[in-house]
């Protein structure tokens, strides 16, 4: 494919009233960490439009599965076997192809493969804890890993973190980036968590809530859940190629 | 109706938190194994067209502490001004240089570092050259969506005073967070969350 994306139009603004704000004090570590002053207004040029193209050549056999790419030989990481998968689609609601999807999350235990992490609950020497890859022509993607557990962490007194694994997506301009959580439908713990509550609209947090989806479960083996992830979208009546390499 | 456009809504964006490591700079975290490099490590190699700079720089909160668990990311045109990237309308960048990078800040230091090129100008909009400049997109522990700001650079001058986005920010006196120090042989750029000197952060 030689054909170049063929639009440099800008996208649409983000809706800073969807996403959560900076300052949000019941998660306290926002207070010292946010700006205070307004974000200053920019009309995109190309150094927001254009972004760099991630080719399937740079992925791995394994990289999609958790629960086998830090495994020993023969071996498995311990948890509740899932499949996680879902479209990328951008605000129009078409599939965005060619985004990297980068993903990380505790292990069954609820803890990280991660120096800073001190958790009591036991690492699982066959659990890594990363995997990525990169969406279909369609914007499809999916993974395989562990169920993660919910873990404490020092915000208050006896705050708990739902189930939870963490996305990074990369589509198509710099302007797109996007880092989010994704949770599981049902986990009582969503509503108490101080870090899902930074959102302030109830439909946007329930728009991080994966669902089961029994359809997509492979029988004897994993669950499945849908998730799917929109991107800023742009006016735009053409359609884009996205080649692989530059 | 038919043919009604359908919009949907941008996922929202949740902290990277502080194990960001795992996914995004694996091999930084000690996972070894998984994948043969951290992805944005490198931006140049030994046939990149243009001047080497190294950049460096804490990202800073408003106690003055440099944060040793941030990500930091950058977005730049290769020496000739052209992006590396399909949305390119001008032509084909230098193949030898990325564009990309992605760094951790250091668990010690807070110190981020990316080995690059000068980036030449690229055109605003209206045709108008944009002065040399970097994009960085910072995420972190405590901070809810990542931020978007730009490096400049001290010796450009001329080309500085007639940037259309540093035209942009009101308080001329702010315009300066944006602009690198040259430290030696590095340029250096802190990015300020809070306080005084507040670095500006673009909605973009
Ligand atoms: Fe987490």
């Amino acid at each position: 494919m030689t054909d170049k994306p063929l639009t440099t139009d800008p996208f649409y603004p983000r809706d800073r009233n969807w996403h959560p704000p900076a300052l949000t004090p019941g998660y306290k570590t926002s207070v010292s960490r946010s700006p205070r002053l307004p974000l200053v207004a920019l009309p995109q040029s190309l150094s927001d439009v254009t972004g760099p193209v991630f080719g399937h050549d740079m992925l791995g056999p394994l990289d999609n599965d958790l629960v086998r790419n830090y495994a020993g030989p023969g071996q498995s990481a311990i948890g509740e076997r899932i499949i996680v998968h879902g479209r990328v689609l951008d605000e129009n609601g078409r599939g965005v192809p060619g985004v990297l999807v980068e993903v990380w999350q505790a292990n069954a235990g609820g803890r990280y493969r991660h120096k800073k992490d001190g958790y009591l609950a036991p690492l699982d020497p066959n659990f890594g804890g990363c995997g990525r890859m990169i969406t279909d022509a369609e914007g499809g993607y999916e993974f395989r890993t562990v169920k993660p557990g919910p873990y404490p962490w020092p915000n208050g007194p006896n705050e708990w973190r739902p189930s939870h694994i963490h996305f990074s997506v990369f589509g198509h301009g710099f302007a797109q980036r996007l880092i989010s959580q994704m949770y599981f439908e049902g986990d009582p713990l969503i509503p108490r968590c101080p870090i899902v509550r930074t959102i302030p609209d109830p439909a946007a947090i329930d728009q991080l809530v994966a669902r089961l989806d029994m359809n997509r479960t492979v029988p004897m083996d994993a669950l499945a859940y849908r998730f799917d992830i929109v991107l800023r979208g742009r006016r735009s009546t053409m359609f884009e190629n996205r080649p692989e390499g530059n | 109706m038919a043919n009604e456009p359908r919009y949907l809504k941008e996922t929202p964006s949740q902290t990277a938190g502080p194990y960001v490591h795992i996914g995004c700079v694996p091999s930084f975290a000690g996972i070894t194994g998984v994948y043969p490099e951290d992805p944005g490590a490198r931006m140049v190699d030994d046939s990149t067209r243009g001047e080497r700079i190294t950049i460096v720089g804490q990202v800073i909160d408003a106690t003055g502490t440099p944060l040793r668990d941030a990500l930091v990311e950058i977005w730049q045109a290769d020496a000739e001004g052209l992006y590396p990237s399909p949305a390119e309308p001008r032509g084909t960048a230098d193949p030898h240089f990325t564009g990309w990078g992605r760094q951790p800040t250091d668990a010690e230091t807070g110190l981020f570092r990316f080995d690059t090129i000068r980036p030449g100008r690229v055109p605003w909009p209206d045709g108008r050259l944009q002065a040399p400049h970097v994009n960085f997109w910072i995420v972190a522990r405590g901070i809810n969506i990542g931020l978007s700001t730009r490096m400049y650079f001290p010796d450009e001058p001329a080309a500085n005073a007639d940037d259309p986005v540093l035209n942009m920010i009101e308080q001329e006196s702010r315009r300066e967070t944006l602009v690198a120090r040259r430290d030696g042989e590095v340029f250096r750029f802190d990015i300020r969350l809070q306080g005084e000197r507040e670095t500006v952060f673009f909605d973009i």
